[in-house]
């Protein structure tokens, strides 16, 4: 199965996935449960555990920074600046002496949410332009699909540097939009295949025969069959949002100074590399256990959702 | 041939659409960045109304926005890239510049060939051992970093400590001085392109002409190096020529990190310095090769698989 590729320069899907999961996903109904196998799997409830508390972390992060007793990443001693990892300070302290475990914590939440919220708006827009396009087909499929290869065709470096630059207030919700406005074209692709593999499907025409509304036949018996392989996709967006982030971030474009976040603490650390290798090391753990986690899990979850893996 | 040349009528069309599509919204953004040109080119001296009329009708800015973007691509058709505002010629400033984006990009896309390629087939053929998990392991591990915390990690390792590389810039030429930014490049990369081979010499390794050849006695190294390696190579070059815009695309930061004066470090200072006849002008040419590399893409595809014949 050919594995998606996402990066800071984009996501490229090998066309061929999208065929196969579309077409194979749309003939065969899952015979097992793959929920049940999945349970059983190490690779599925190891990144799950650690992306379920990497969620609580980033929901309550008083919770943990004060493990060390120095919970307030905001409270600094100028005078320890740079230090290393020491008593009370597992992670060691910033330039400013801030703790940086406490800062790791809390930035959490900015990273996470960027990765999540950017997600959930790009799998909406795909929903709705790859169903519209799938469904009429005809002119709309037509306009809708150059649509969305201008969108595809915008690097999305090039794309991010622009459109953030123009942007006078970052905030997560203004980065989510424009990180999505990029991203949406793979997963609106994905969505337009499978909606049009399934509109001769027997069980289609069956229910059209019954009746049923086409807003009805679209959510109960279209919409589902894309449903694993947008997941997929989906849950591997996450972890290439949160790494695009942090590169932005580098770059001077994402978030700003006041927010604490894993991209900002990167960027500020890898000017002092040399010096202070630990400002680095802890937040770029942190984010590639993070990224490591959400792209085992998905692929862990393209293995058990592929029909063709099923015996 | 008439339904031939419909196909190729309808692809060129689609081709235009993306092009103008993306010029334009990057025309559109561009231009619409916060900050006047005309009066950050004169710095804190302050110009007077009919200087800066003067210059606005120079540079076409009291045009209305469509008008500047036709004439800008009437400009692009004779081959003209314009000037920018502190009156050097687009073109040239790219000519110099492009050359090393484009030696990065492709040391970084043979280095990825070669060792994609050996890891995906080296955990194809030892499928489920120790050998193909360890390479998923780092493979993974590798593109869950931020691409800019690679880079400075291994400038510091490899350029400064161990002094195998020069640390940054060009005066070593090439290979010297590209190879450690094309293999942070490669490194993040890896996993998409290793997976990929593995999973299409699997694919391969249980196809009925795989038996046969066995069957017929045919020795390990000829069925797997002539039958499925060529089979293997339809998704892969697919794959592989979709890349190499990503990489030209994605060298902005690596460029930044080595110091190498590539196309991608001009657009960020242009970006910047609010140059926006550059930041148009590299856009431009950006997304004419990413246009080139997909028609080359479907030819080559076309090439290798008889199944598939242009449409």
């Amino acid at each position: 199965m050919p594995f998606t590729h996402c990066s800071i320069r984009g996501c490229v899907l090998t066309d061929s996935f999208a065929q196969i999961s579309a077409s194979g996903l749309a003939g065969a109904p899952l015979r097992r449960n793959p929920w049940r196998v999945l349970l059983r799997r190490a690779s599925f409830w190891i990144p799950a555990v650690v992306l379920a508390l990497l969620a609580v972390i980033a929901v309550f992060p008083g919770l943990f920074a004060g493990l060390f007793g120095n919970g307030d990443p905001r409270v600094c001693d100028l005078g320890a600046s740079g230090a290393s990892p020491g008593d009370g300070h597992p992670f060691g302290q910033d330039l400013q002496g801030c703790d940086v475990f406490a800062n790791v914590i809390y930035g959490a939440q900015a990273s996470l949410s960027i990765g999540v919220l950017t997600t959930i708006i790009a799998v909406l827009v795909a929903i709705v332009v790859g169903t519209l396009a799938g469904l009429y087909g005809g002119a709309l499929d037509w306009i809708l699909s150059r649509v969305t290869d201008v969108f595809l065709g915008f690097p999305f470096l090039l794309g991010a540097v622009v459109l953030l630059n123009s942007i006078g207030d970052r905030s997560v919700l203004t980065i989510s939009l424009v990180l999505a406005l990029l991203g949406w074209g793979t997963m609106a692709r994905i969505v337009r295949g499978s909606v049009r593999s399934v509109q001769g499907a027997d069980f289609v025409d069956a229910a059209r025969t019954m009746g049923l509304s086409t807003w009805r036949i679209v959510v109960r018996y279209i919409l589902p069959n894309s449903l694993a392989p947008l997941l997929v996709i989906a849950t591997i967006a996450v972890g290439a949002t949160i790494v695009a982030e942090s590169s932005l971030t580098y770059l001077g474009i994402g978030l700003r100074a006041p927010a604490i976040s894993w991209g900002l603490q990167l960027a500020s650390a890898s000017g002092q590399f040399q010096n202070n290798p630990h400002l680095l090391i802890f937040p770029a753990a942190f984010l590639a256990v993070t990224v490591l986690s959400i792209i085992t899990l998905g692929d862990t979850l393209r293995t058990a959702l592929d029909p063709r893996r099923q015996n | 041939m008439v339904k031939t040349s419909w196909i190729l009528a309808r692809r060129f069309l689609g081709l235009a659409i993306v092009f103008f599509g993306v010029t334009f919204l990057i025309y559109f953004c561009v231009f619409a960045l916060p900050g006047d040109p005309i009066r950050a080119l004169a710095g804190d001296r302050p110009l007077s109304e009919s200087t800066v009329n003067t210059l606005r009708a120079r540079y076409h800015l009291d045009e209305p926005l469509l008008q500047q973007y036709l004439r800008y691509i009437g400009g692009l058709l004779q081959g003209d890239f314009g000037t920018n505002f502190s009156g050097r010629s687009v073109g040239e400033q790219m000519a110099s510049r492009w050359p090393v984006t484009i030696t990065l990009a492709l040391t970084a896309w043979i280095i990825q060939i070669v060792i994609g390629v050996v890891l995906g087939l080296v955990s194809a053929l030892r499928e489920g051992t120790a050998v193909d998990k360890g390479i998923l392991a780092v493979t993974v591990l590798a593109s869950s970093v931020p691409v800019f915390v690679l880079g400075v990690s291994a400038q510091l390792v490899f350029g400064v400590k161990l002094a195998w590389f020069p640390v940054a810039g060009t005066t070593t030429g090439w290979p010297g001085s590209y190879l450690l930014p094309a293999l942070v490049i490669t490194a993040f990369g890896l996993a998409a392109i290793s997976r990929l081979v593995r999973s299409s010499v699997l694919e391969n390794l249980q196809a009925d002409y795989v038996r046969t050849a066995w069957a017929k006695g045919l020795s390990d190294q000829r069925t797997v190096g002539v039958h499925v390696m060529r089979n293997s190579l339809i998704p892969t070059v697919t794959f592989l020529a979709t890349d190499l815009g990503y990489l030209l695309g994605g060298t902005v930061i690596i460029e930044g990190i080595f110091n190498l004066p590539g196309v991608g470090n001009l657009l960020f200072q242009a970006i910047r310095a609010h140059e926006g006849p550059t930041v148009v002008g590299i856009s431009t040419s950006l997304i004419l090769i990413f246009l080139v590399t997909s028609v080359l893409v479907d030819a080559v595809h076309a090439l290798l698989d008889p199944r598939v014949r242009l449409d």
